[in-house]
């Protein structure tokens, strides 16, 4: 990639996430009520009209749409994300907390993911008799629902092995479960692409080319087979890493586990806009960046998406 | 040089287990490769060729199983090895150079790691030392710049360079013999030339064996000593190339030969004397031919006359100022390798782009790519009859369309025109039912051809329309396509890099090279007489060469 082409795909990037602020921002303002509301309008607060309306001209929810967006958007990108008009309490703060442990839920979830894919495509390719069983995985696992994984793989592991506690565990105990039970939905997938694409590679020929040579089955498949099969599947690794951050909330809740998860589930609940403004930016920021990695990635990987040298 | 052993087939039989049975692909097979012998097998798709080579080096597909015979490379048989067993011949006994250089090297692997990957599996030599036998193989295939061609992704070197590439890592391990599956037919003529030179010099000077597998007879008479003739699965028959060619004893080689173009020396048909006007033309090819002066008034004027045509896409230069014309009733070829320009000019012929600059007069009118009318005049037959043809469609709503399109005929006509069309092309009425799947290739192309002609066109452009059929059908087709030009009057512009083809169904040409026309003129006069280089460099190799210089292997 020229630096030119790297140039245009970050400004690229950088329109999208403005175009997703963009757009939560019309759809949270076109909500029929809205976050100072849902706190303050409470009849058992018994705050009368004109002290709301001081309350949201305080937040500033009294100003023009348009005022809004620009003051809101002025905020991010100076990294003022404003405060929870729940908790009152500032954003940055709030995220910064959260952030953490969701990124190491999703991260080991996603590495945990890319290895069930690679056993299921080994064990594909090199077991005859499983083959078949092992093909029917992928579907199997897509169909399962999180939260039931996550209680299924709770009442088993913690309360009838005993393997992992369920209460006073360490923080990377208290990892195993969750990244195992988000694991399972993006492994799917990832491994249904890695499985075709593998067949797809095992049948051009160059593949018998390299059969020719002598080459043993473990030397085609590693040495030949595999990394071409693997650009396929990096495309879709990026694509499914959005939806981790979806299933991270609901797997946070399963699991009560403190993170971005449990923050939206809480802004949901009580229409906090501002922090529902900041949890659809860090997932899109987020999402925009893998996805640029692999973009990145792919001329590392595959030569022929590589800038012609000049000899 | 070193001592090889010879392989000799005997009795080989080979059956694929398919859904709809066992079938048996290859049938009494035997052959022999002796060391630094060429033995080729001819023959056409489905005759069993790549079967037996398949077998040969134990890359039989899954369902497929040797039932009977053996296969011996010295006092081992090859029919009886389990896969471990193959993994330490294949390599260092036995090397493969593949049909289609450009998907059969790892795209994701640098040039040096493919050729150097036999060694690595088969020898313990040093990384250092591996390198310096890859550059040095490299070197002997005839690689520029060897060190630099080392780091290099096969995506940037070129079709020919890639099978000599791929010819380096076969010979990387010195095998006994080598299976050379059709490692031509891939590539432009002049490169098919040179990689089958090399092949022919590494034999000798390596003492190396090759079972060539081929469908072309002419390239089988110009290089192997003993030729095979395979058809549905059995040899029909074995012997020197010069018998084979010169004296054949089966009825199926002789039909070969004679369907074979560049082998072919009488059994053309006659083209039609259209050289009147044609040879005016040549009197003043030199100038232009819409810049003539009157005294070639008297001729008729073109159907088709291109002038100065250019084609740019983007930067790109497709067509650099072609110039022909096509009087009515004649076929005009366009010749050259791929990347000529010759597909893209066709394609502006069709109506299908317009011209960057320069004109396309059909008729003395410019033709204009959103006419609808263009289409009823003017119609083109694509390369591959396999996609051409809409799948879900049966042949009948296939030829209906176009019909339906123009309002041609009424409603109730349209079924009676569809069998009579089907019929010109030699075809039942009764394909009119059946879809694009259950019919050969040579049918596909038949019903194409109807496609096109169906509308009652004038001219019509075809687009290597019979390079991707067998010899005998190919023979067919281009017989049908001479009866039909008679009986229709149809003038046509005939796209093909087969020279052999062009000067036999041609009236005129024009050779086409890097976007440029460097030659046009009458075809007997080019071939006969060409004035540029790469005309000459084109006509010289077409195979078939020893054959028609009398200068067959004798076998002496």
């Amino acid at each position: 990639m020229t630096a030119r082409q790297l140039w245009l795909r970050i400004g690229q990037a950088l329109l999208v996430l403005l175009a997703t602020y963009t757009l939560a921002f019309i759809l949270l303002s076109a909500l029929p009520s809205d976050a100072i509301m849902a706190r303050y309008a409470s009849p058992d607060l018994g705050l009368s009209s004109d002290e709301i309306n001081a309350i949201r001209a305080e937040y500033g929810a009294d100003k023009p749409l348009i005022v809004q967006y620009f003051t809101s958007l002025f905020g991010f990108l100076t990294g003022n994300f404003g405060y929870s008009v729940q908790t009152g309490a500032s954003i940055a703060s709030m995220v910064a907390e959260a952030l953490p442990g969701t990124l190491a839920l999703a991260i080991s979830a996603f590495v945990l993911a890319c290895i069930w894919a690679l056993l299921i495509a080994v064990a594909a390719s090199f077991s005859r008799g499983l083959r078949g069983f092992v093909l029917g995985l992928p579907s199997l696992m897509v169909s399962l629902p999180s939260f039931w994984i996550g209680i299924i793989l709770i009442q088993l592991v913690s309360f009838k092995l005993g393997w992992v506690p369920v209460i006073g565990a360490s923080p990377v105990q208290s990892l195993i479960l969750p990244a195992l039970t988000l694991s399972i939905p993006i492994a799917a997938p990832l491994a249904q692409v890695l499985v075709r694409s593998i067949e797809d590679v095992e049948r051009q020929p160059f593949i018998s080319v390299v059969k020719a040579r002598g080459a043993s089955r473990s030397r085609i498949f590693f040495g030949n087979v595999l990394r071409n099969a693997i650009l396929p599947a990096l495309t879709i690794a990026g694509v499914l890493f959005g939806e981790l951050v979806g299933g991270a909330v609901v797997t946070e809740a399963v699991f009560g586990r403190a993170g971005i998860g449990q923050m939206t589930v809480n802004a949901v609940a009580n229409r906090d806009t501002p922090v529902l403004m900041a949890v659809v930016v860090i997932a899109a920021t987020l999402y925009v960046l893998i996805n640029l990695l692999v973009d990145l990635l792919h001329p590392v990987l595959d030569p022929r998406v590589r800038r012609k040298e000049r000899a | 040089m070193s001592i090889h052993d010879s392989l000799v087939i005997s009795d080989l039989a080979v059956t694929y287990s398919t859904s709809r049975g066992v079938v048996q692909a290859v049938q009494n097979v035997s052959l022999s490769v002796a060391p630094g012998q060429i033995t080729a097998v001819v023959g056409e798709s489905g005759s069993g060729k790549s079967t037996t080579a398949q077998a040969a080096i134990g890359l039989l597909a899954d369902n497929a199983q040797i039932t009977a015979g053996t296969m011996h490379l010295g006092e081992i048989d090859l029919a009886r090895l389990t896969d471990k067993q193959w993994q330490r011949i294949r390599g260092p006994r036995i090397g493969l150079i593949p049909q289609d250089p450009n998907n059969s090297l790892n795209p994701v692997k640098t040039i040096g790691a493919s050729v150097s990957e036999g060694l690595e599996i088969h020898t313990s030599l040093s990384t250092e030392a591996r390198k310096a036998r890859v550059i040095e193989l490299l070197e002997m295939v005839g690689i520029d710049n060897p060190e630099h061609r080392y780091r290099q992704y096969p995506h940037e070197l070129s079709g020919g360079m890639k099978q000599r590439v791929l010819i380096a890592a076969a010979l990387a391990l010195e095998p006994d013999f080598i299976i050379a599956d059709e490692p031509t037919s891939a590539l432009d003529v002049t490169v098919q030339k040179t990689i089958l030179d090399l092949i022919d010099e590494l034999r000798h000077s390596r003492n190396i064996g090759v079972l060539l597998i081929t469908h072309d007879l002419a390239v089988a008479g110009d290089r192997a000593d003993r030729i095979v003739v395979m058809h549905d699965g059995q040899v029909k028959e074995t012997g020197y190339a010069a018998s084979v060619l010169s004296d054949p004893q089966d009825s199926y080689t002789r039909q070969l030969l004679a369907d074979a173009p560049s082998l072919s020396v009488a059994s053309v048909p006659q083209r039609r004397s259209v050289a009147g006007s044609v040879r005016a033309q040549q009197s003043a090819h030199a100038v232009a031919p819409w810049q003539r002066d009157v005294s070639a008034q008297a001729e008729p004027a073109p159907l088709l006359s291109v002038r100065n045509f250019t084609q740019k896409f983007g930067d790109f230069t497709a067509a650099e100022n072609i110039s022909f014309d096509v009087q009515r009733g004649t076929t005009h070829a366009i010749v050259g390798e791929s990347g000529s320009g010759k597909t893209t000019t066709g394609r502006a012929i069709a109506g299908f782009s317009s011209p960057t600059t320069g004109e396309i007069l059909f008729e003395g009118k410019r033709i204009d790519p959103k006419s609808k009318q263009l289409r009823k005049h003017v119609q083109l037959v694509y390369q591959n009859p396999y996609s051409s043809l809409n799948p879900k469609m049966t042949v009948g709503v296939t030829l209906a369309e176009p019909l339906k399109n123009f309002k041609l005929v009424g409603k109730s006509q349209i079924k009676e025109r569809v069998a009579r069309y089907l019929e010109l092309v030699s075809l039942d009425p009764e394909f009119a039912s059946r879809r694009p799947a259950e019919l050969s290739g040579g049918q596909r192309q038949r019903v194409a051809i109807a496609r096109a002609l169906i509308v009652e066109p004038e001219l019509v452009v075809f687009d290597e329309a019979v390079s991707a059929l067998d010899v005998t059908v190919q023979s067919q087709i281009l017989r049908l396509l001479a009866r039909l030009q008679e009986e229709l009057t149809l003038t046509y512009v005939f796209i093909s890099h087969d020279l052999a083809v062009v000067r036999q169904i041609s009236d005129t040409v024009s050779v086409m090279s890097a976007g440029q026309q460097v030659e046009y003129g009458e075809t007997e006069r080019v071939f006969s007489s060409p004035t540029s280089t790469f005309t000459r460099s084109l006509i010289d190799a077409i195979p078939g060469q020893r054959f028609r210089d009398g200068s067959l292997n004798m076998g002496l």
